[in-house]
Formats: C-alpha cells, structure tokens, sequence
C-alpha cells in the first residue's frame, strides 16, 4: 500500500514534467508528433528505471561509505552518460528492433534533466531500494503520460488557427499550462 | 578585434537571449522564478559556470578528441557546477536551500552544454569567455524578468535580495496565486514569448 501511494504521487501529484519542472525541453522537443513522443516516452521509462537503481548503489556503497558526498553531482552525471552509452550498445546487438524504435532519444537522454533531476530526487528524500525503484519507474511513467497527452494536444493545435506571435513554443507553453492545471486537481488524492 | 567580442558579448543580451530566442535550459526558467531573488541567484550561479567552461573548453580545444568531446565537456562543466554548489553552501546558504537541486542541474542545462559545443569548441578563449558571460546575462535578466512578473502578480512584491522588496502592492491587491504555482510559470513564459515575437518580428 505504501508503495502504491508512492507510485501514484509520482505519477499525478508530483509529475515530473508539469510539478516539478524536470525535462521541459524534451518535453517541448519532441512533442510535435505522436511518434516521437511515444518513442522519447520509452526511453526515458528505460533508462530511468537503470539510472535510478544504479546510481542509488553508487551513493549509499561508494559516495556514502567513503564520505565523498561532495563528488555527487560529478559521480551521477558520468554514471548517466555511460549508462546511456552502454544502454545503445547493447541494444543495438541485442534487441535492434527496440533501438531502432527508440532511435535519436537515446543519445539525448544524457542532458535531459528528468533523469538527473530524479535520481537527486531519490537520494534528497532519503528512500530505500524498493521505493527507489518504485519511484524512478512511477516519475518515468509520469514523464511519459503527460508527454503523450501534450502531444495528442499539440497535434489538435496544428490544426486551429493561432494567431501569429503565439505560434509554436509560445501557445505551446501556454497548452501546457493548462495541462498543468488538470494535473493540479490530483493534489489530495493521496 | 574588438569590434567581433562586442558582438559576440552583445547577442547574448537580445538576438539570441535565452530561453527567449534559443529554447533552452527551460528546467530552472521555469522552477526558480517564483521570486526575483531565487531568478537572479540562479542566474548568476548559471553565468558562473558558463563563462568558466567556456574558458576551459576553448583552452582545451585542440587537446580534446573529438570522438570523447561531449563527455569531456560534461566533466568539465560539472567541476564547475560542484565549485559553485560548494560556494553557495558557504556563502549564500538559505538561497542554495530555496535553489535546491537545480544547482546540481545545472550540468545538465542545454544551454552551458550547447555553448561548449557550438561556440567554445570553435573560437578562442577571449572569445569564448565574452559569449558565455553575454549568454549568461542574458539568460540572468530573463529569469529576473519573468520572476518579476510571476512575483509581482503572485504575491504582490518584487524581493531582489535576502528579504529586500523594492516594490509592494497597495493593500487592495489581490494577490494572483495562480502565477506563482506551476501553471502560472508556464503561462507566464508563453505568453513573454509571445510579447517578443510581437516586438522583434519587424
């Protein structure tokens, strides 16, 4: 149960993207099309998940043990990079029909912000192993979700006629905010 | 000479500012500008590491190959970015509180990483510094733009420092809530978007 109510904090209440403003520019990049919005929302669940694990294992048997706290920051990002290096390696012997789905995300998973800013997350609320896990896969899904929505949003706005300084990012941003709002009503569910 | 690091200083600052022109880096944009002060500290933190790894990476730039360059450029801004965090936690500790984890972020803000690449890489380091400190100005003033608006209307104030308001509504206002909640920052955002593209497009 407890770790039911996690899941759905991270999903709805604590969304990555719209609450805690983690990952907007993908968020912006990729959502101009369905496809890639699906594609992108893959990865990041994927790569996620790893991220989350491992470098919650560097911190509490390598960073902790040592008294190198300090070395955070440094230590994740290299471990996230190398992590989506070997990520697209293995995919590509192993699973080609995957890497080819997930294509260009991959690579640019390195600088999104959701995956970094989740694994600090993580490690800031304290959490064990299990709620680790539990939490980086529900911020993944909630990354995905409120990624997928924008986009079926977003190919609806192609269609309207904006008016002309608004175009684009603009009443995309806008779009957003409003999605944002929905999301708001989740507050108190838990 | 002269005349291009003028330029180069100075297109930070209108032609290509961030978030506005390039969007980027529109994590902390959106976070942090509930308050003017928490804008224009994370402005400074972020000008800080730009202008540094612009440096390093420029100096570096005929050592690093190019095969390995964006991991390198990672570890390079994330040096900078744990000297920062470190200076914040000595001097200015109840911001770095407020900032919370978009400090560390900064690594992973598009914006220092796409200055490294496509200006850094290619330029020397006279250069190089005068882009990142006119990059990072630019996107300083703009988060302490957009704070101010959220601020103003979210709360009625506008806080520069620690505490310091320049500026408070009459006791009629009625503060906007809204502004100051996620919504609100991307609301606000759009529609400054929209204000520029009205004033720049001709």
């Amino acid at each position: 149960m407890e770790y039911f109510e996690l899941a759905i904090g991270c999903i709805f209440i604590n969304n990555i993207l719209l609450a805690q403003f983690l990952g907007n520019c993908p968020f912006l990049g990729t959502s101009k099309k369905m496809e890639t919005a699906v594609g992108m929302a893959m990865a990041v669940i994927f790569v996620l998940v790893l991220a989350g694990v491992i470098t919650w294992v560097v911190d509490a048997y390598l960073l902790k043990a040592f008294d190198l706290e300090y070395l955070r920051t440094v230590s994740f990002i290299l471990v996230i990079a190398s992590l989506v290096q070997f990520v697209e390696m293995f995919l590509k012997k192993s699973i080609p029909a995957l890497y080819a789905g997930l294509g260009i995300f991959l690579p640019l998973i390195t600088t999104n912000c959701a995956v970094m800013g989740a694994c600090l997350l993580n490690i800031s609320k304290e959490y064990g192993f299990m709620k680790t896990l539990v939490s980086s896969f529900s911020y993944a899904v909630g990354f995905g979700l409120a990624l997928i929505l924008f986009a079926g949003v977003r190919e609806r706005i192609n269609l309207a006629k904006v008016p002309k300084p608004l175009q684009d990012t603009s009443i995309a941003l806008v779009t957003a905010g409003v999605i944002a709002l929905t999301f708001m009503s989740f507050k108190g569910m838990v | 000479m002269a005349q291009s690091l003028a330029k180069e200083f100075t297109k930070g600052l209108w032609a290509e500012i961030p978030p506005f022109r390039l969007v980027l880096g529109l994590c902390p944009v959106l976070a942090v500008t509930t308050k003017v002060e928490n804008g224009l500290g994370m402005g400074i933190a972020t000008t800080f590491v730009l202008v540094f790894s612009n440096l390093l990476v420029s100096l570096l730039r005929n050592i690093i190959p190019s095969k390995v360059r964006i991991a390198c450029y990672i570890v390079i801004i994330a040096t900078f970015v744990t000297i920062v965090e470190l200076g914040m936690q000595a001097l200015v500790y109840p911001l770095f509180l407020k900032l919370g984890i978009f400090i560390p972020l900064i690594v992973v803000n598009c914006i220092v990483l796409g200055r490294a690449e496509a200006f850094a890489s290619k330029n020397g380091p006279v250069l190089a510094v005068a882009d990142g400190l006119g990059i990072g100005i630019g996107f300083t003033l703009s988060l302490a733009a957009l704070a101010a608006v959220r601020e103003l209307l979210g709360a009625g104030t506008i806080t520069i420092w620690n505490g310091v308001t320049i500026f408070e509504m009459g006791v009629n206002f009625q503060p906007f809530a809204f502004m100051v909640q996620a919504p609100g920052a991307f609301v606000a955002l759009g529609l400054m978007l929209a204000g520029m593209n009205l004033i720049g497009k001709k």
